[in-house]
């Protein structure tokens, strides 16, 4: 696939641009701060971008308005963010804009194998939630108490569900089989009174939000057009 | 001493030996408590002490203090406003505010003979920035100096004091002749008639024997205690004056000025630290954060293909986030000033900056406190930076030296001109060492040298005289850190 990548680090974009063509997909264009994101979008029509967070020129989260103002204007574009620290309401408002989208933490791109199929997984119209955003969810002192219904591989599989992995992901990150996953899928469902998602993004929506907003009605949360947890604070 | 005592009981014995010191004890008090005490101490007590000779003394050196103030002030006046046309009129005006407040000064050491109270000078002797940094030759610096004498308010309550104190002189002085004119008079009456001559007491009494003056001779005495009495509560009073107008509660009010001066000066050094973590954060981000996210894409990638120029790479790249680490650990604080102190900071210093720099550091074995050493170590470290960047000098020298205070001294032959308005460097340099009470003095005329002088009041580092101590003690204190002792080893040859 064609991509566009943005990051201020010559270091790292050279980096990524060898993880990415050693996996065959062509990087268009690479390029250092948020305007030149956008001009390189309009003229390249990649199939899919990949951009840091802090960027010139203000050094602040210009990466990440850049995103969601490609995630505005082209709803289709799938848009991966790299992030140097995990931070819960980014993700929030990228999840906002739809699907095909992704929020990581730069240091996943080492683990390359699974870097390239959160990436691909993000082109293909799906999720990619860091680990560790879902893991701050579900943090000791804010876990809602029904997830102590939960089995220890449900919480597995939850987690898994929350950072946007399909049931078939699901399978293979935990190694176990697929129809074992769509058993547990439906017993954590059942237990939280989460409505069965039709489609991957949706399920890390509600999800999602259930961590998040324990309180709120699953069904809302399930929204197709959900309103996020916070109001984006970048409203496009 | 106690064998002839006529108390029996022991600890009697024992507050009677002690008692005996009590009078002498007693009359050094008073003396300690100023003239008032003396005075009501009782006549015996008065009279018998050098008490009315101190009083004396006082009123007759402020009549000639107050006297000579007026006259001088007066000449500078008339010289200031003749000579206005060429200028030099205004240093010779200038110089009337600040004759007043160094007969200020002087009046309040004066008070010391009468009044043992402390008399701090209301004079903000501290740090004020800007004003101290002085550049240019001798007499703009002493111009300068001049003008903020003419600008505090201090200065002009003294003026307001020396006028109508010179007036007083005089009749302090009138009363310290007419005094002793009257204890003279009948002796001198005596000798008078002693030598043939007579004597006219008012109206009809006109004495011509020597018999006839002795009776009148017993009035001396009286005389003399009365001008006694009259010069110490004269002197008393003017010495409360002078309390008053110099020394008084306008002390507060130049404490809040120096309390704002503070104020402003804590609020340049929160936003100071401020900067500083923001520069901390950028660097951490911007360097080893971003080399350790690509070390670790690298080593992705090396685990992939087995690579070895990939390993390679990635060894490099840890090399690299080490060194930037090591730096920026560096710029926070360098271990060489905690480990050698320092001289052999400012050492490693120059060594690193790219003027060539001369180091002459003469503490010996003695080390400030670390504060002190942290403050001295950035101050130089800000100053050589600026040679580096902007003197285009050759050469720079780093003078070192202890004693009552701390003085670090950066000097080079570049262009000169250094101006504290227009870079903040200065000023935040200035604030760093206000902190310890410590102030900046530099001197920059165009065309250069530059002389940036950095002065601290000494404090001795608990380290260092903690190892001293460990030196001559049987080690019952915890042994120094290796470079400590190496240090004090160093200082003993």
């Amino acid at each position: 696939m064609r991509l566009v990548i943005a990051e201020d680090s010559v270091l790292l974009r050279e980096g990524l641009s060898q993880i990415l063509a050693r996996f065959g997909h062509e990087v268009c264009a690479g390029v250092g701060d948020a305007p030149a994101l956008l001009e390189a979008v309009a003229a390249h029509a990649p199939d899919c971008v990949v951009t840091d967070v802090r960027m010139p020129p203000g050094l602040r989260d210009e990466g990440l308005r850049a995103a969601l103002q490609l995630r505005t204007e082209h709803p289709a574009l799938p848009v991966l963010v790299l992030s140097q620290y995990v931070e819960n309401s980014y993700a929030a408002d990228l999840l906002a804009t739809g699907d095909g989208v992704g929020y990581l933490l730069k240091d996943r791109v080492g683990e390359v194998a699974e870097f390239i199929e959160a990436l691909e997984r993000v082109a293909a119209g799906g999720t990619a939630i860091d680990p560790e955003v879902v893991r701050r969810l579900l943090a000791p002192d804010r876990e809602p108490a029904e997830l102590r219904r939960l089995t220890a591989r449900e919480r597995e599989v939850l987690a898994a569900m929350a950072e946007g992995r399909s049931n078939g992901g699901i399978a293979r990150a935990l190694v176990v089989s697929e129809a074992a996953v769509v058993k547990h899928v439906r017993s954590i469902l059942t237990k939280l009174d989460l409505p069965p998602a039709p489609d991957d993004h949706r399920r890390v929506l509600a999800v999602l939000a259930y961590l998040r907003h324990p309180d709120r009605s699953p069904a809302t949360a399930a929204d197709p057009a959900p309103a996020p947890a916070r109001t984006p604070r970048h409203p496009a | 001493m106690t064998s002839d005592n006529t108390t029996t009981k022991p600890s009697a014995r024992a507050a009677g030996g002690t008692g005996e010191e009590l009078p002498g004890g007693a009359r050094r008090e008073s003396a300690v408590g100023g003239v008032w005490q003396a005075l009501a101490s009782g006549p015996a007590g008065f009279l018998g002490s050098l008490w009315p000779v101190r009083a004396m003394g006082y009123l007759l050196a402020g009549g000639v203090l107050g006297l000579g103030w007026l006259f001088l002030a007066v000449g500078l006046v008339v010289v200031g406003i003749l000579l206005l046309p060429t200028g030099v009129g205004v240093i010779a005006l200038l110089c009337v505010p600040a004759s007043a407040a160094g007969l200020a000064g002087l009046e309040r050491r004066r008070l010391r003979w009468l009044d043992p109270r402390e008399a701090p000078s209301p004079h903000q002797n501290g740090y004020a920035p800007g004003e101290d940094e002085a550049g240019g030759n001798a007499a703009r610096r002493a111009l300068r100096r001049l003008w903020r004498r003419a600008r505090t308010p201090a200065t002009w309550v003294e003026f307001g004091f020396a006028l109508p104190n010179a007036v007083l002189s005089v009749l302090d002085l009138l009363v310290v002749v007419l005094g002793l004119g009257l204890v003279a008079s009948q002796p001198f009456a005596l000798l008078t008639v002693l030598g043939g001559d007579q004597v006219m007491y008012g109206e009809g009494i006109v004495l011509t024997e020597p018999v006839q003056v002795l009776p009148w001779l017993l009035l001396t005495p009286v005389f003399a205690a009365l001008a006694c009495y009259t010069f110490a509560g004269l002197a008393g009073m003017r010495a409360a004056l002078a309390r008053a107008a110099l020394v008084g509660p306008r002390r507060e009010k130049e404490l809040d000025a120096r309390l704002t001066e503070v104020t402003a000066s804590r609020a340049r050094l929160a936003d100071a630290f401020e900067v500083e973590r923001r520069r901390i954060e950028r660097d951490l981000h911007d360097g080893a954060q971003q080399r350790l996210t690509g070390l670790i894409m690298t080593l992705g990638l090396a685990k992939l293909d087995a690579d070895p120029a990939l390993v390679a790479k990635a060894q490099d790249e840890a090399r690299a986030v080490l060194a930037e680490l090591r730096d920026l650990v560096h710029g926070i604080q360098p271990s060489v000033l905690t480990d050698r102190g320092l001289g052999a900071a400012l050492e490693a210093l120059a060594e690193r900056s790219p003027v060539p720099v001369r180091v002459d550091e003469r503490l010996g074995s003695l080390r400030p406190a670390e504060a002190l050493e942290i403050a001295a170590y950035f101050a130089a470290s800000e100053a050589l930076t600026n040679v580096a960047k902007h003197s285009g000098a050759a050469h720079a020298t780093v003078t070192v030296r202890g004693g009552r205070t701390l003085t670090v001294e950066v000097r080079d032959d570049g262009r000169g001109g250094a101006d504290p308005e227009r870079g903040t460097g200065l000023t935040g340099l200035a604030d760093r060492l206000a902190v310890h009470g410590g102030r900046l003095r530099l001197s920059s005329p165009p065309g250069g040298p530059t002389v940036v002088r950095m002065e601290l009041p000494w404090a001795d580092g608990a380290q260092g005289a903690g190892a001293r101590e460990d030196g001559s003690t049987t080690g019952l204190t915890e042994p120094p850190r290796e470079g400590r002792r190496e240090i004090h080893a160093a200082g003993d040859c």
